[in-house]
């Protein structure tokens, strides 16, 4: 009996792999729903009307194209490098998720679901959805751990503001991780009419291509804008990387570029234990979790390892697949911030620049503080800056006794 | 040994190895094996089960607190072999405890300890080929999930690639008790059974004699895993076996009221 759908080695060259890594590992009622979100995709991308549409939105109402800002004063501070932010914390709803959840908010709609699920952490793609599907006329259902609820309490007034449902999810380690798993239950129980609206570039495929895809626009642009003002592509792009939606937006049109460095910057939390932070490149190892494969925090038993960050976008156990094998080649680096690193990078960005970044973002300005000195007038390092810091006033005010 | 249902129709009972205790489940599981359950599924305890309902969920992190590896589940079924040669025994886990142990030595482990069968909850076909590969290589027999959701040419690739049964997910949804069978079970088993003469199991959601009754008309099996997991979790550990094999004693019964 021949079968149509073969089992195939992983190493494989197909759609949804990344090297070894990425994949779909998730329960088979899942399977068809993914399936039909890849054709959709598929057919979405290649239709001139959905590009024009979304092109249309992301200009007059999300805010596209972001400036390339340069930052005058924290490169004289530092003395090194020249320093651009490339400033997605200027869209509307404050942070780049606005691009993928316009984009997938869009392909809802085309393949005629009324009702969407998301999970966030830090809520920034919360507030995306909710914002999405008010615009689109949408019921919205948002998926956050009760710690995260806490800590990004304002964004969980926007989101109802917004009139999407906020569900605390209390399993777990109350954060990200675990608004997922319940994401995915919900998915599961309510597949034939529910649209889930995964808001990083992680999960089974097709989720980490897409999620990709509706964030080129932040490193094509940036390309455009590096070249329009200085003449040539920078040293490196410094991007944050929670699943790393908004790093591999940025880095994604550089890849062909070798000259320009790559770094991805996780969360080294409050120390070096496991539990006490999110660097998965430093002590995790390759495993599956939540749909894909690719590197995890996790014990010696598989078990998946609680996760620490003063940052509640940068705080989960795994990673985007795609960043796994960029890393596994070598071709972009990833290195950690503490939170002691990203609060004082708020605090310098705030006093020499007049911006406020998220704390997810200043990981990535702390990684530029790092290594601008040592370098030379010539270089440019390009910041990502994912978003704004508004929503961080609560934990701001309290570790800096403000 | 190989799975066979001898009576209609055959229960599959699952556990959440070592909720309370290794030694708990290892009692409970030959109390139901000797009161008329042909398959025991061990069930691993994973940090994220994401396709489970609660009362699993509750189990699975409770024997993580406690420190259950599948190390101990597999030494768990090596024990229940022992005293049960001719029980069918199938490791169920999420796929990252197999990954982390190593997929050959988790084959070679489990086959020596005298498991039957594996179902990875998170391995659909597409990507098992390695793992078939292993579990060929030691004769253990993949049980994969087949769902509402899956049209036929998934359903042809699960029944061709699944060995010792086919394990039918009766609804949409995550593992746990529902008030009836859902109209999605019948049709589904009609349509794997196109595709094999492999027995059929169906699975999520069965917690009743009425669900078992009904579940014969169309089915070799019925899998019992919330409602045993929850009978476990209500009960103290030194009742919990006997109370389970009163209750599959009472699941075959064609009068009997759910057991409460």
């Amino acid at each position: 009996m021949a079968s149509v759908i073969m089992p195939a080695v992983p190493s494989e060259s197909r759609p949804g792999r990344f090297g070894i890594y990425g994949g779909r590992y998730v329960p088979e009622t899942l399977m068809a729903a993914l399936v039909e979100l890849e054709h959709a995709y598929d057919a979405a991308k290649a239709d001139a009307a959905f590009q024009a549409e979304l092109g249309m939105l992301l200009k007059d109402y999300a805010g596209r194209p972001t400036p390339l800002t340069f930052c005058p004063r924290l490169t004289e501070a530092l003395g090194g490098a020249k320093i651009y932010l490339k400033r997605e914390d200027l869209l509307h709803t404050g942070a780049h998720k606005i691009n993928n959840a316009l984009g997938q908010g869009l392909l809802a709609k085309r393949m005629g679901k009324k009702r969407i699920i998301a999970e966030t952490g830090a809520g920034q793609h919360g507030v995306a959805t909710a914002t999405v599907c008010a615009l689109l006329g949408l019921e919205c259902v948002v998926y956050m751990g009760e710690v995260d609820m806490a800590r990004q309490e304002l964004n969980v007034l926007r989101m109802r503001l917004l009139g999407a449902e906020v569900r605390g999810v209390a399993s777990g380690s109350k954060t990200l991780k675990d608004a997922i798993s319940e994401a995915m239950r919900d998915w599961v129980t309510n597949v034939r009419t529910t649209y889930y609206l995964l808001g990083s570039a992680l999960g089974a495929h097709p989720y980490p291509t897409m999620v990709r895809d509706f964030h080129r626009c932040i490193g094509r642009e940036m390309k455009q804008q590096i070249l329009e003002k200085e003449g040539r592509l920078p040293s490196a792009v410094i991007a944050c990387v929670g699943g790393g939606s908004n790093a591999i937006g940025a880095f994604y049109e550089f890849l062909q570029h070798r000259e320009v460095r790559l770094i991805g910057v996780e969360a080294g939390g409050s120390g070096m234990e496991l539990g006490q932070h999110a660097v998965r490149f430093r002590s995790g190892t390759p495993g599956v979790l939540q749909g894909t494969f690719s590197y995890v925090l996790q014990d010696e038993n598989g078990q998946i390892a609680l996760t620490h960050s003063v940052s509640a976008g940068l705080d989960y156990a795994s990673v985007g697949p795609e960043h796994a094998a960029l890393h596994d080649a070598g071709r972009a680096e990833y290195v950690s911030a503490d939170d002691h690193a990203a609060l004082d990078a708020v605090v310098k960005l705030a006093r020499t620049e007049g911006i406020l970044p998220a704390l997810e973002s200043a990981h990535a300005v702390a990684e530029a503080m790092r290594i601008a000195p040592a370098m030379t007038a010539h270089d440019i390092l390009v910041v990502n800056l994912s978003g704004r810091g508004d929503k961080d006033m609560g934990i701001l005010a309290r570790e800096l006794k403000l | 040994m190989p799975i066979r249902f001898e009576h209609k129709p055959g229960l599959v009972v699952y556990l959440t190895a070592g909720d309370p205790s290794l030694e708990t489940t290892r009692a409970i599981a030959i109390e139901a094996l000797d009161a008329g359950a042909e398959v025991i599924e061990l069930g691993v305890p994973f940090s994220d089960p994401l396709a489970d309902g609660p009362v699993i969920q509750r189990a699975s992190e409770r024997a993580v607190a406690r420190g259950v590896r599948l190390k101990d589940v597999i030494a768990l079924a090596g024990e229940i072999r022992a005293a049960r040669p001719q029980a069918g025994l199938i490791v169920f886990s999420y796929l990252n405890p197999i990954l982390r142990y190593g997929m050959a030595r988790f084959a070679d482990d489990a086959a020596a300890a005298g498991v039957d069968g594996v179902l990875a909850t998170d391995m659909i076909v597409e990507e098992a080929a390695e793992y078939l590969k292993e579990m060929t290589r030691v004769r253990l027999a993949p049980v994969f999930l087949a769902a509402p959701t899956s049209p036929d040419e998934r359903l042809q690739a699960i029944a061709a690639h699944s060995r010792g049964f086919v394990y039918a997910i009766s609804r949409v949804g995550i593992t746990g008790r529902q008030q009836s069978l859902t109209a999605d079970a019948r049709p589904l088993v009609e349509r794997i059974r196109r595709w094999t003469r492999l027995p059929v199991a169906v699975g999520f959601g069965i917690s009743n004699a009425e669900h078992v009754a009904q579940v014969a008309e169309f089915a070799d099996a019925a899998v019992i895993g919330s409602a045993i997991v929850e009978l476990v979790e209500r009960s103290t550990p030194e009742a919990a076996p006997g109370a389970v094999a009163r209750f599959i004693k009472g699941l075959r019964a064609p009068q009997a009221a759910p057991a409460r």
